[in-house]
């Protein structure tokens, strides 16, 4: 089913929901994206020892 | 005020940069989030596209559709957009919700929205030149689109020559000069900070 819905070579099958009509590809990436943007907002963040390196405003 | 143009267009541009404000080496603390990387992304992706399109560009439909490399190429450039397009709607969505037109950067927001449709654009021009029956199909279908609002003889998707002269030139041009002012804003008033963040300030941006 999952296989079927990615494949690419052949026309695109169509999520229907009442006046709602998308191709499960743009679906897809839709989804992608909602999922990408909770996962930027929840992982935190790698951070480096700040005392390796010294801004230019501290410098003399 | 001096009556010298070159010293009045100097005042205006360079003499308002901080040379640590255009080439920084330090961020606020609040930067270091993963939702703050994606307007970098985008700016990656937009390069890789150009990149890839500077050199479609030069080897025309027949190498993209018949050789192997042409065939590399073009997905690279299809998939570059499609990453550009996912990294901007992140970046669109992270600035929308922190309301990043606070703090005098509501050029920034509008050059952003506007390079968003210009971008929206271009990639559309960019479906009518595959030169398939995919572009074929989406130039008809556009072409009822855009007669219905009215706009059908401005702009004639069936018009190859007019879709790839835009594609490769005058929408390019747009893109390229909104996103160079859309950055240079950025670098000039700096990354908006977080909501919370203006609250423990306790001021109002």
């Amino acid at each position: 089913m999952v296989l079927e819905a990615i494949s690419l070579s052949g026309p695109a099958k169509f999520f229907n929901w009442g006046f709602i009509s998308i191709s499960i590809p743009n679906l897809i990436m839709i989804g992608l994206i909602v999922v990408l943007f909770v996962l930027a907002l929840v992982i935190p963040f790698p951070t480096h020892d700040s005392s390796e390196h010294t801004p230019s405003s501290e410098r003399k | 005020m001096s009556t010298m143009w070159t010293t009045r267009l100097r005042k205006a541009t360079v003499e308002k940069f901080e040379p640590q404000d255009v080439l920084p080496d330090e961020q606020p603390s609040y930067v270091a989030s993963f939702i703050y990387v994606f307007g970098v992304l985008t700016l990656a992706a937009l390069f890789i596209i150009i990149g890839s399109g500077l050199w479609l560009t030069t080897k025309g439909a027949i190498w993209w559709h018949s050789s192997s490399v042409g065939h590399f190429v073009n997905s690279v450039h299809l998939w570059s957009v499609e990453l550009f397009f996912v990294f901007m709607v992140v970046h669109l969505w992270g600035k929308f919700w922190m309301a990043a037109w606070r703090g005098k950067r509501l050029m920034t927001w509008v050059t952003g929205a506007i390079a968003f449709l210009a971008s929206v654009a271009t990639g559309f021009t960019g479906y009518l030149i595959q030169w398939d029956f995919d572009s074929q199909w989406i130039a008809t279908q556009a072409k009822d689109g855009l007669n219905s609002v009215g706009i059908g003889s401005f702009f004639n998707t069936l018009n190859t020559g007019q879709a790839i002269l835009l594609h490769v030139s005058l929408l390019p041009l747009v893109v390229g000069l909104i996103v160079i002012w859309h950055v240079i804003l950025v670098r000039k008033n700096g990354v908006v900070p977080p909501l919370d963040a203006n609250e423990i300030a306790g001021g109002t941006q």
